[in-house]
C-alpha cells in the first residue's frame, strides 16, 4: 500500500537540519540539504538506534549523533567501515508553496 | 582474437556459483569465450546470504548485488533474465529458452541452483505459505509482514532462523518449529544450539521444538499449523525452510545422469561431453553442498578447467559455517559431534555466554563449534582442512593462548602474524592471509578498500575483525614520504595552519573556510565542522555567529542526548547551593513531566534524565532556571565545599568563590569542557586538584591548580600561583582559560594541552601583568556575547520549531 504524506513545508526544516515525523511506531527523519532539497530517511541508526535526525548534516550524509557513524541520506548506506542501511523514503518539494510530500 | 573464432560458453543459471566460475574463466582466459548466461530471477547477480540482511532492513537490493548489469556489458556477456531455459539440444549441442531464445554452446555450464524443499503437507499449496530462497520470497515476506502479524517457520536450521530473524525485524510475532529437540543441530551441538536458542528468545523469537507439523489449515489463505501431537498455532505467513533440494528437472529431463544432484566427477564434468555443473545442482561424491565456500572452490577448478589449464580436481570441502544473525555470532566446522574415536575439548562461559568446543580424533583436529565468540574460526578450520598434528597444542587451540601463559595481550595480531599465508581469512570469498596482506601492501588503507579489491568480506562480513586485524598488522602506513596528518580526513592542515589562515585571510565562516583552505570533502565533516566553528568564535567573538548546524546534538539541542533518543536537563545551581523554592519548582517540574529518573549529579547540580525532546522547551520554560551547559564544551560546574561560613576548618569563603567564578565565566565556549572547583581549606573537600582550574584556600590566600583531570586519564593539577585576594582568584583564572581557549586544539581538554605546551609554557605567557590583564579583556568582551541558550529558545520560535515534531497530512 502506497501513501502520500504532505509533512511540512520546505521553511519548516533548516538548512543542513531536520524534523521528525511519525507514522504509527515509525520515525521518519526529513532533512534538509545544504542546496536546498530535501531527504528522509528511518530515524533509526542500524547501529545502536541513535535518532539520526539529531545528527550533524555534511553534504548529503548525516552523522549519526551517538557514535559517529555515517550514513549517506541518497542510499540510505552506512559509510564503511561500517555496515549497514536505512530505509530511504521517496521525497518531493512542490516548486510554487514548498511543501514537502514523502511516499511511504 | 576475432569473435567467430570464439568458443560459445552458454550458462544456465545466473547465481552466486555460476557467476563466479565465469568471472575466473574471464580473468584466466579473457579471450576464449563467447558466453551467454540465462538466469529465472529478473535480477543480475546477487549475493543471496545476504538475503537475510535485506529482510531485515540492513541492506537493500542494490547492496547485494554483486556484478551489476554494468558488468555484464563490460564483459561482454549476453544475458537472458527472467528467463528460464527448458530444452538441452544435447546432440546438437544447444540450449532454448522458455521465451524461445536458442543458444548454441560449445562448452555448458550447469548453475541450476536448488530449491526450497516444501514439506508436501495438507495445505500446503494455500496463499501464505512461502520459501526462503530469492528476492521474490523475500518480497513476499515483507508485503505480508504489512498485512499480518503472525508468522511461523517451519526449520529451525540456518536459514530457518535467518528468516525468522528477518521477520522478527519486520514486527511480526515469530514461532519457529523444529523437529529436533535442538536448534541447527547439523552445524551445533545441543549446548551451543541451547546458547542459541536461549538468545534468540531474548530477542522475542518463539520456538516449539519437537514438532512435526502436519498439515496446514486455513481457507484461500493459511491460519496456522497442525501438529502430530494435536495441538495447533494459528500463523497468517508460514515459511518452509526444512531444507533445499538441487534444482535437477533439466538436466534430468535432457539425460544427464542425476542422483541428489547432478553428478560431477572432479573436474566438474556431468555424463555428457562438454556439459559441466557447478554450485548446489552439483553432486560430487555424494554431496550437494548448499554453503557458498565450497561452490566457489568447485568454480575455480571448473574456470582452470575451461581455461584449459592443467590443474588438479575438487576433491570435495570441509565446511565450515557462520551464523550471523543480530547479536549473536555462531561458527561450526568439521565433525563437531563426539563419537567413540573423537575426544573433545570444551570451555562455557555463562557470564560471557560463549562457548567452544573442539573434537580431537589420533591428535589431528576434526571439528569445532564456537558461541559468541567466533574470532578463533578462521584458524581452527584452517587447521581442520590441513589435518596437522596438534599433539601438544589442544589446550592453546581451546585457550586461544598457551596453556599457563596469562590471557590478555594482543593475541589476535599475534595469531594473525603467525599465520601461514594460504590460510583462508575470509571463508565465503576463499581470500588467503597472503592476498590481503599483498593488497594492503599494494595500497589498500580501509576495510573498505580491501573488500572492493579481494572480496574479503564481502559476503557474510563475518571475517571483518581479522581484515581490520590484518590491515592494522601490516598496514603500518605508506613507506617513504611520511603523509601530513590534517585535523581530520578532510584536509592535510594542522590546527595553527587553519587558525593562522583564518586570521591572516580574515575568513568568518565555516563554509568560507572549507572553500578558501580547499578541504576535500565539501561540507566537512563532524570532526572538522565543530572545530572551525570553534575556532571562528574564538577569533571573532563580535562578528562571528555561532552555527548551531556545526554542532553536536547536544550543543544543538542544550540537553544531553541519551541512548533512547530522550534528553536530560541540568538546570545552573551556581556553586552547588539551591533554595527550597528552586527545589519545590525542580519538583513540580520533574513530576509534571514524567521526568523518569531524577539525580544528584557529580558536580553538585539536578540533573532531569529521560525528557522527551518536544517537552524540553516547556520545561526549561517551567524550570526558569539558566542553563546548566552540563553538554557542552564549556564551563560545566564549580564545585564547591562548605568553607568559612559553616566549616570550622574552613579559611576562607569557599563558596561565594565559586559562585562569583560560576557567575563570571558560564556561558563560556572553551576547546574542551571546563570543570571548575573552590575548596575552603587544603583538607580540599571540593577535590580541586583533579579539576581543570581548581582553587584551594590557605591562610591569607589561595591556591590555583591547573590541568587537573578526573576522568578518562586521572591527572594531578599542578600549582599555577598563590594569590592573595578573590580579584586574583578572578584574574588569573580569566587569563588562563583565554589562554587555553586560544592555544589548545578543539575537544583538547586542559590537561592534554598542558601536558603538550608544558607547565612552564603557560606560567611565562601568564606571568607578566599586562598580558594578564590582556587576556581577562578578551575574555569578557567574549562573555559579553552571551546569552543564556534556554531562554533564547523559548522566546524564538524559529529556534523552537525544531524541538517539535512535524504533524503530517495524508494526500
Amino acid at each position: 500500500m502506497i501513501t502520500k504524506i504532505m509533512v511540512a513545508n520546505v521553511q519548516d526544516i533548516d538548512e543542513q537540519g531536520s524534523r521528525t515525523f511519525s507514522v504509527g511506531d515509525k520515525e521518519i527523519a526529513i532533512f534538509r540539504l545544504s542546496d536546498g532539497s530535501i531527504r528522509a530517511i528511518e530515524n533509526h541508526c542500524p547501529h545502536k538506534g541513535g535518532r539520526l535526525s539529531e545528527g550533524m548534516v555534511c553534504g548529503s550524509a548525516v552523522h549519526c549523533p551517538l557514535h559517529d557513524w555515517k550514513i549517506d541520506l541518497n542510499s540510505g548506506k552506512v559509510q564503511e567501515p561500517d555496515h549497514g542501511s536505512v530505509i530511504v523514503y521517496e521525497t518531493e518539494v512542490e516548486a510554487a508553496s514548498g511543501a514537502i510530500y514523502i511516499t511511504l | 582474437m576475432n569473435m567467430r573464432e570464439k568458443k560459445k560458453l552458454v550458462m544456465v543459471g545466473n547465481g552466486m556459483a555460476g557467476v563466479r566460475t565465469i568471472e575466473h574463466v574471464l580473468k584466466l582466459a579473457p579471450d576464449t569465450y563467447e558466453i551467454t548466461i540465462f538466469g529465472a530471477e529478473p535480477y543480475p547477480n546477487y549475493n543471496r546470504i545476504m538475503l537475510s540482511s535485506v529482510l531485515a532492513g540492513g541492506a537493500d537490493m542494490q547492496e547485494i548485488v554483486i556484478n551489476d548489469w554494468d558488468w555484464y556489458t563490460e564483459n561482454h556477456i549476453h544475458l537472458h533474465t527472467g528467463d528460464a531455459v527448458t530444452v538441452i539440444d544435447t546432440t546438437n549441442r544447444y540450449v532454448m529458452s522458455e521465451s524461445g531464445v536458442r543458444a548454441p554452446y560449445d562448452a555448458l555450464i550447469l548453475a541450476t541452483g536448488s530449491n526450497p524443499f516444501m514439506l508436501p503437507l495438507p495445505g500446503a499449496n494455500k496463499e501464505g505459505v512461502i520459501g526462503f530462497r530469492d528476492i521474490h520470497d523475500c518480497n513476499l515476506m515483507m508485503e505480508a509482514s504489512k498485512k499480518y502479524s503472525k508468522a511461523a517457520v517451519i526449520g529451525g536450521g540456518l536459514l530457518g532462523l535467518e528468516a525468522a530473524r528477518g521477520l522478527l525485524h519486520l514486527g511480526m510475532d515469530v514461532s519457529v518449529i523444529h523437529i529436533n529437540s535442538y536448534l541447527m543441530e547439523r552445524q551445533l551441538d545441543e549446548p551451543a544450539a541451547k546458547l542459541l536458542q536461549k538468545e534468540l528468545e531474548a530477542q522475542g523469537m518463539k520456538f516449539l521444538m519437537q514438532k512435526q507439523t502436519s498439515g496446514i489449515v486455513g481457507g484461500r489463505r493459511a491460519e496456522g499449523l497442525q501438529f502430530a501431537d494435536g495441538t495447533e498455532l494459528s500463523a497468517d505467513l508460514i515459511v518452509m525452510a526444512v531444507g533445499i533440494k538441487p534444482n535437477i528437472e533439466l538436466a534430468k529431463s535432457s539425460g544427464i545422469e542425476v542422483g541428489r544432484g547432478i553428478i560431477v566427477n572432479d573436474y566438474l564434468e556431468t555424463s555428457i561431453p562438454e556439459i559441466y555443473a557447478v554450485g548446489e545442482c552439483a553432486e560430487h561424491r555424494g554431496i550437494a553442498y548448499g554453503l557458498v565456500a565450497p561452490l566457489y572452490e568447485q568454480g575455480n577448478v571448473l574456470a582452470k578447467r575451461l581455461a584449459g589449464l592443467d590443474a588438479p580436481g575438487y576433491e570435495g570441502s570441509v565446511t565450515s559455517t557462520k551464523l550471523k544473525v543480530s547479536g549473536v555470532d555462531v561458527f561450526s566446522a568439521g565433525y563437531f559431534n563426539e563419537s567413540p574415536q573423537t575426544r573433545s575439548l570444551r570451555i562455557q562461559d555463562d557470564i560471557e555466554g560463549t562457548y567452544k568446543k573442539i573434537v580431537l580424533q589420533d591428535d589431528r583436529l576434526v571439528g569445532a563449534v564456537l558461541f559468541g565468540d567466533i574470532s578463533d574460526g578462521a584458524e581452527l578450520f584452517s587447521k581442520i582442512k590441513s589435518g596437522e598434528c596438534v599433539a601438544g597444542k589442544e589446550k592453546e587451540l581451546l585457550l586461544g593462548y598457551p596453556a599457563g601463559q596469562p590471557a590478555g595481550g594482543n593475541s589476535q595480531s599475534a595469531r594473525l602474524e603467525a599465520m601461514a599465508n594460504d590460510e583462508i581469512i575470509c571463508g565465503c570469498n576463499g581470500v588467503t592471509k597472503g592476498t590481503i596482506v599483498d593488497a594492503v601492501r599494494n595500497g589498500c588503507s580501509s576495510v573498505g578498500e580491501i573488500k572492493s579489491c579481494t572480496k574479503a568480506s564481502g559476503s557474510c562480513g563475518g571475517c571483518k575483525p581479522l581484515v581490520a586485524g590484518l590491515l592494522e598488522l601490516y598496514g603500518d602506513g605508506p613507506s617513504g614520504e611520511p603523509v601530513k596528518e590534517g585535523i581530520c580526513g578532510c584536509t592535510t592542515l594542522s590546527r595553527d595552519e587553519i587558525v593562522e589562515s583564518i586570521k591572516t585571510m580574515g575568513l568568518k565562516s565555516v563554509k568560507e573556510v572549507i572553500h578558501v583552505l580547499d578541504w576535500n570533502q565539501p561540507e566537512g565533516c563532524s570532526k572538522c565542522r565543530p572545530s572551525l566553528n570553534y575556532y571562528l568564535g574564538m577569533i571573532w567573538p563580535t562578528e562571528y555567529r555561532d552555527e548551531k548546524e556545526s554542532r553536536f546534538a547536544n550543543e544543538r539541542y542544550h540537553a544531553n542526548i541519551q541512548k533512547d533518543g530522550t534528553f536530560s536537563v541540568v538546570p545552573r545551581i551556581y556553586g552547588g547551593v539551591t533554595s527550597p523554592a528552586d527545589l519545590k519548582r525542580i519538583a513540580e517540574v520533574a513530576e509534571k513531566y514524567e521526568v523518569p529518573m531524577v539525580k544528584f549529579t557529580g558536580g553538585q547540580r539536578i540533573d532531569l534524565l529521560g525528557v522527551k525532546k518536544d517537552d524540553l522547551p516547556k520545561v526549561w520554560e517551567e524550570l526558569d532556571m539558566p542553563s546548566g551547559h552540563a553538554y557542552g564544551k564549556t564551563l560545566r560546574t564549580v564545585k564547591t565545599c562548605v568553607g568559612s561560613t559553616f566549616c570550622r576548618f574552613g579559611t576562607q569563603d569557599s563558596i561565594s568563590m565559586g559562585i562569583r567564578l560560576e557567575k563570571a565565566f558560564e556561558r563560556l565556549n572553551t576547546p574542551g569542557k571546563v570543570k571548575l572547583a573552590v575548596s575552603g581549606c587544603p583538607r580540599n573537600c571540593a577535590e580541586a586538584t583533579i579539576k581543570d582550574l581548581g582553587v584551594v584556600a590557605i591562610d591569607g590566600g589561595w591556591e590555583i591548580y591547573v590541568g587537573g583531570n578526573g576522568g578518562v586519564k586521572v591527572r594531578a593539577a599542578d600549582l599555577l600561583c598563590t594569590v592573595k585576594s578573590e580579584d586574583e582568584v578572578m584574574e588569573w583564572t580569566a587569563a588562563y582559560l583565554q589562554y587555553y581557549r586560544e592555544q589548545a586544539s578543539w575537544n583538547e581538554r586542559t590537561a592534554q594541552w598542558l601536558e603538550r605546551v608544558g607547565l612552564d609554557t603557560i606560567k611565562a605567557a601568564l606571568s607578566d601583568a599586562e598580558e594578564r590583564q590582556a587576556l581577562a579583556e578578551r575574555i569578557k568582551e567574549t562573555l559579553s556575547h552571551t546569552t543564556d541558550p534556554w531562554k533564547e529558545i523559548i522566546e524564538n520560535k524559529e529556534l523552537r520549531k525544531n524541538f517539535e515534531s512535524l504533524q503530517g497530512v495524508q494526500v
